[in-house]
Order: structure tokens, then sequence, then C-alpha cells
């Protein structure tokens, strides 16, 4: 037998890594740590509920691109587009660079940019302690695109990064940066089916006083395997809040992890997940984990999902107070709707709390549909299954409403309504 | 317009019968009162001529204006111009009052196959229906019965009640929980949609409801049966007496009721 013949699965896909240009020393450095940590398996801790094997395999499994049928997201808001096909920069597609007060850079292109060399890999490899995160040293040693974003004032408006899919073996591994100087601002949209299998990673460092805003669809793009990861430093008096609308998806494992690091800052991250298992699988997994390290931090996690026809859902969140974190508000609800008997929600919460005035909270439910709710719909008319919509609707307002502006909480309402109009009874 | 015939209805999941052969006929543009001992089966009869699940009809019928009324949906009763005003109505997060208001006037109007309303034509509805009943722009924004008052809540039953015109209208306890105030308030909306057409079924424990909307047909049931049937002088007869005498003249013992 050759030696590539005995490698396991993991070994072989180590061994295919190859370091693009740019980021040398980063990158190495990544590759470093992920070959020191391996690879995940069935028995790691934080992916015993979702199966790593198709992220590992040397090849993806095919997918059908998807073309969306829908009027086009956020379509009605003034953005700058950055658009990328099959994970590859589409300068056509996408918006001429340049706006007042940002400075957006393709990975790609970037060479050694100061600012960016001192964050590329540095807020994942902060975020491996202390779990490990493989698939995102992977992306740090081998994304071959994404877009670096320094913001130093008010951004005019917002970027909105749109992926399309062509290729149906197209195996896209894109990294992002977001650096918000003191006091500037920026809200980031993410939409659209980005390949076969997926994996992306976005950095975000927010200095002092900054408010960064993300607002993430993934869509309908059935058959994708999507492995994704937020790592944030949030510093004194900032704001960090990420919101993701997922809906269908073959697999997604969505990681956030934010390091609050300075005095009187705010880090939100919700998520609303709507899945039928109808037309193959669904398996949905958000796993946050937030680290408070300073004074008078608030963090929230919000996470709802709505799961039918054997879909599974799965939320491991935690909370990490360290010692002298004083006055931390910690809060975290996950919760799950199921409509039927056959889906299945996981939930694994944890609070680790070293300091002493501290007020922290965590709860997660699963529940079917409010059966006296549906009634009182009905009772007016509402047929059941636009009574049912509505309880869903209810069901996931709380994520919604951690979207601060009301233009970006419509359109993602729009969506739901939609999901919810295609997938009744 | 009503018509109930020797209905018996037991509990789904329990060998626990409720309704014992009710009997029941409430003409158009009257307005009959049930009056009761707790348990005696009054909301379980608002809740099966309604369609809630939960019930087993084991005999009889139910018919409005000739159309069966136990093997519909719920929303297909409404849509026939049922409406019960709840006890306890439900709190839904999330959802606009003006949201749910306006599609459950749609879904009756789609059902009987007229156009669905415009948003002006319905914002002009509901501001005009609102006002009468003392309810503001804050509360129809609002999430549905989300940190409504015990008034509130019923004020915004006789709000759909306004909005959704059905021709026969149950009451069920709509008079728990509220200050004489409140109830006047809640008796006036009701009063103003009185017409010789429509028909009322209140259902109430307490006479003092009967003071504010004047019935023309007062019955009482206990033990699952409607066991008199009066003007609104029974009413006041059972707020002097008592339900203790009734029930003795008629041998259901007040524990069994």
């Amino acid at each position: 037998m050759s030696a590539v013949e005995k490698m396991t699965p993991a070994e072989a896909r180590l061994a295919r890594v190859t370091l693009p240009e740019g980021f040398g020393p980063q990158r190495r450095a990544a590759l470093e740590r992920l070959t020191a940590m391996g690879l995940p398996g069935r028995r790691d801790e934080y992916w015993r509920w979702t199966n790593p094997t198709d992220f590992i395999a040397p090849e993806p499994v095919a997918a059908a691109p998807f073309k969306d049928d829908e009027p086009e997201l956020f379509g009605e808001i003034d953005r700058l587009k950055v658009v990328f096909r099959d994970g590859v920069f589409d300068a056509e597609a996408s918006d001429d660079l340049s706006m007042s007060g940002v400075e957006i850079l393709r990975l790609a292109e970037a060479g050694d940019v100061n600012w960016a060399s001192a964050l590329y890999g540095t807020l994942e490899a902060n975020g491996q302690k202390p779990v490990v995160r493989p698939f995102a040293a992977l992306n740090t040693a081998s994304a071959t695109d994404g877009v670096l974003i320094r913001v130093t004032g008010k951004a005019e408006k917002p970027v909105s990064l749109i992926y399309t899919h062509e290729s149906e073996t197209s195996d896209p591994i894109l990294h992002h940066l977001v650096k918000l100087e003191e006091g500037a601002e920026i809200t980031v949209l993410e939409n659209g089916p980005a390949g076969a299998r997926f994996n992306k990673l976005m950095e975000v460092d927010v200095a002092k006083g900054a408010r960064f805003h993300h607002i993430r669809v993934q869509g309908r793009d059935h058959e994708r395997r999507a492995v994704t990861g937020i790592f944030a430093r949030v510093a004194d008096e900032a704001l960090f809040k990420s919101f993701t609308l997922t809906s269908n998806g073959v697999l997604t494992r969505n990681e956030c992890v934010i390091d609050i690091v300075g005095d009187d800052a705010n880090a939100h991250v919700a998520g609303a997940a709507l899945g039928d298992g109808k037309s193959g699988a669904f398996h949905h997994d958000d796993t946050i984990f937030i680290t408070h390290d300073a004074e008078r931090c608030e963090s929230r996690q919000v996470f709802k999902k709505v799961l039918k026809n054997g879909a599974q859902g799965v939320f491991q969140g935690k909370i990490l107070v360290k010692p002298g974190a004083q006055k931390t508000d910690g809060y975290q609800i996950s919760q799950s709707l199921l409509l039927d008997e056959d889906s299945q929600f996981l939930a694994k919460p944890e609070l680790e709390i070293y300091a002493d005035d501290v007020q922290c909270s965590h709860g997660s439910t699963t529940g079917a549909i409010d059966e006296t709710a549906l009634f009182y719909l009905r009772s007016r008319g509402v047929p059941v299954e636009e009574a049912t919509a509505l309880l869903v609707l209810s069901f996931v307002a709380d994520a919604i409403e951690e979207i601060e502006e009301e233009r970006f909480r419509d359109a993602i309402l729009t969506r739901l309504e939609g999901w919810l109009s295609r997938h009744r009874g | 317009m009503l018509e109930i015939k020797n209905l018996h209805v037991k509990l789904e999941e329990e060998d626990k019968q409720i309704l014992k052969g009710v009997n029941l006929t409430v003409e158009a543009g009257k307005v009959h009162a049930i009056m009761g001992p707790n348990g005696s089966g009054k909301s379980t009869l608002s809740y099966v001529l309604s369609g809630r699940d939960g019930y087993e009809v084991t005999e009889g019928e139910a018919e409005l204006d000739g159309m069966d009324l136990l093997e519909a949906e719920p929303e297909e009763r409404a849509a026939a111009g049922l409406f019960l005003a709840f006890q306890y109505p439900v709190e839904i997060p999330g959802v606009g009052n003006m949201t749910f208001l306006r599609t459950a006037l749609n879904a009756q109007r789609k059902a009987r196959g007229e156009e669905e309303i415009s948003a002006g034509d319905f914002l002009k509805l509901v501001r005009e229906k609102a006002k009468s009943l003392k309810i503001d722009a804050d509360m129809l924004k609002r999430a549905v019965n989300v940190g409504f008052s015990g008034g509130e809540k019923k004020r915004n039953e006789i709000l759909q009640m306004a909005l959704l015109e059905p021709k026969m209208c149950i009451l069920d306890e709509t008079d728990s929980g509220l200050d004489v105030d409140a109830m006047r308030l809640v008796a006036e909306g009701v009063n103003a949609l009185r017409d010789e057409k429509r028909s009322f079924l209140v259902i109430t424990h307490y006479q003092r409801l009967l003071d504010h909307i004047k019935p023309d047909v007062v019955h009482i049931m206990a033990d699952g049966r409607i066991i008199e049937t009066g003007g609104p002088e029974l009413a006041l007869e059972v707020e002097k007496n008592g339900y203790a005498e009734l029930l003795a003249k008629h041998g259901i013992s007040e524990v069994m009721a």
C-alpha cells in the first residue's frame, strides 16, 4: 500500500493543505497549530452532536448550484456590494471598493498590509483556548480569498458580502478581516450560496467606542455544507452585534468566539434557524463562546430554531467570566420549536464564572406549537397553516429583535415569511 | 340562528362526561345568558361550539344557520360567523396586534370569497372601532395581548368582534377580572353591536354583567345540562338566593355541580 492509502481522512486532508501567498508567517503558524491539534472526530467534546466527516473529506460532496427566485435580499438597501463567485472575488459584479471612512482590500491581492498582518490569524489563534477550533486554523492557513475592511469613521453605507455558487464541487475557503478603529461604525451584510462546501472565517477587531453590526443570511442552497467562524475582540465601550438567519442546509456549523477585553462593552450574538428535513437532512449547529475579561460588560446570546421533518438543531453556548470581570451581565437563551415529533434539538448551555459580583443567566427550552394560541388564532378565522406561521414568527421574534435597524429586520422578516410560505403543512 | 340539540360531550383523554344533553336555541337578534355554578359545563359549551381540541362529542348536534358546526374546523366556524370572546385572551409575543387583526379579517373575507381589505381602509376601520372602545394607538401597536391589563385584553376581544362582525357571538365570562368601569366599557362595546340579525350567548357566573348587557332569555346550567330557562328575572333570583335552591329542586348536589 502507498503512504496515501494508509492515511486517515483527517491526515489526508492535512497533507493537502497548501499555503497561498501573503501572510506567510501567519499561515505557517496556523498550519502548525492545526497539525498540533488535528482535525476533529466524533469523540471530541464539541463535535459529539455534529459529524465533521464531510468537512474533513478530501473532496466536497457535490452540490447543485442554487438559483434564488426571491427578490434580491437587501435589494432595497443602499450598500457597497462585494461579490465572491465560488469563493473568488468577482470585480465585475462588485461595486467600486472605495467608500469614505472605510478601506477595503482583497485578501488575495493585499500582500502584507501592516494593519492586516497584525490582525490576520491573531484573533483566531487567541480563540483556540480553551477549546480548539481546527477548521478555523485550517482556514487561516489556506484561505484563498476574502475581504479586508478597515473602518476609521462611520461607514456611509453597509458593506454587503454576496456569495454565488456556480460549480457543483466548489470548495471555497474565505477569510475576512474587519478592523474598526476607535469610534468607528459599520454594518456588514452577508448572504448567498457560497459553494458546495464552505469554510469561512471573519476576524473582527472592535476598538474603543466602535460599533459593529453583522447581519447574515444563510440561504436556501439546501445541499451546502458550511463551517463558519467569527472571532471577535471587543474593547472599551464598544458594541458587537451579530445576527444570522439560516434556512435549510444539509450541514451548517456556525461558531462564534468573542473576547470582551474592554470595560463597559456589549456583545450580542443571535440567530434564527429554520430547518425542514423533508428535502434531505437538515443539521444546524451554533457553537458560541463568550469570554468576559473586563468590568461592567453585557453579553447576550439569543438563539431560536424551528425544526420539522426530522431536522436537527444543536446549540453549544458558553459564557466564561474571568477573575476580576465584575458587574458582568451575561444572558443566554436557546430555544427550539419542534413542529413534529421527528425533529430534535440538542443543547449544551455552559456558565463558568470566576468573579463574585456578576449576573449571569441561561435557559434552554424545547417545545411544540402552543395549542391554546393556535386555537385562539383559528377561532378568529385564521387557517391552521397561516396560524402556525404566525406562531413561528412569534417564536423567533426575540432573535430578530436583536437586529438594531428596522430596514434589516424587515428584510429578514420577508425572508422568514417566504420560507414559511414554502414550508407549510 | 344557533341550534343545539341533546349535546353530549366528554373529555377526549379522560372518561369524564361534561355535557349531558344540552338543548338550546338562540334566535336571530336575541341575547341569551347562561349562568351556572363553577364546573357546570358553561365554558366547555363555548369551546365545543368554537371547535377547541380535547373534547369528544358523543351525541347530539349543533348548527349555525343550518351549518353543522361540530364537523367544521375552528376557522370555518369563524368564517361562518361564529365568534368566541375568550375568558383568558391569549398573549402572542412578537406578533403585532394590527397584523393579527388584519390577518384575521382578511382570512375570513377570503374564506367567504370576498376581496381582502386594503391597508389604508383597514387602518381607517380599526381606528374607528378602537376609538369607541377607548383602545389607543399604543395598544394596537403592541404585540397581541402582551402587557395588556385584564380590562385591555377584554376590550381587545370586543374590538375583534367589532371588526369581524360575526352573527353569533359567544362571550365566555367576559366580566371576569374586570372592575366596574372596565365592565361598563366592555358592555357598551357589546351593546353597540346588538342588532336584529346578530345574536349573543353571554356566559357568566354573576348577574352583574347582565345589568349592563340586558338578556332576552336566561338559562341556568348545572351538571352539564340546562336545568331552568326564564326571563331576566331568573338571573335576579339567582343573585338573591344563590344556586343552592335551584340545584336542590333538580336533585343536583352542589358537589356534583
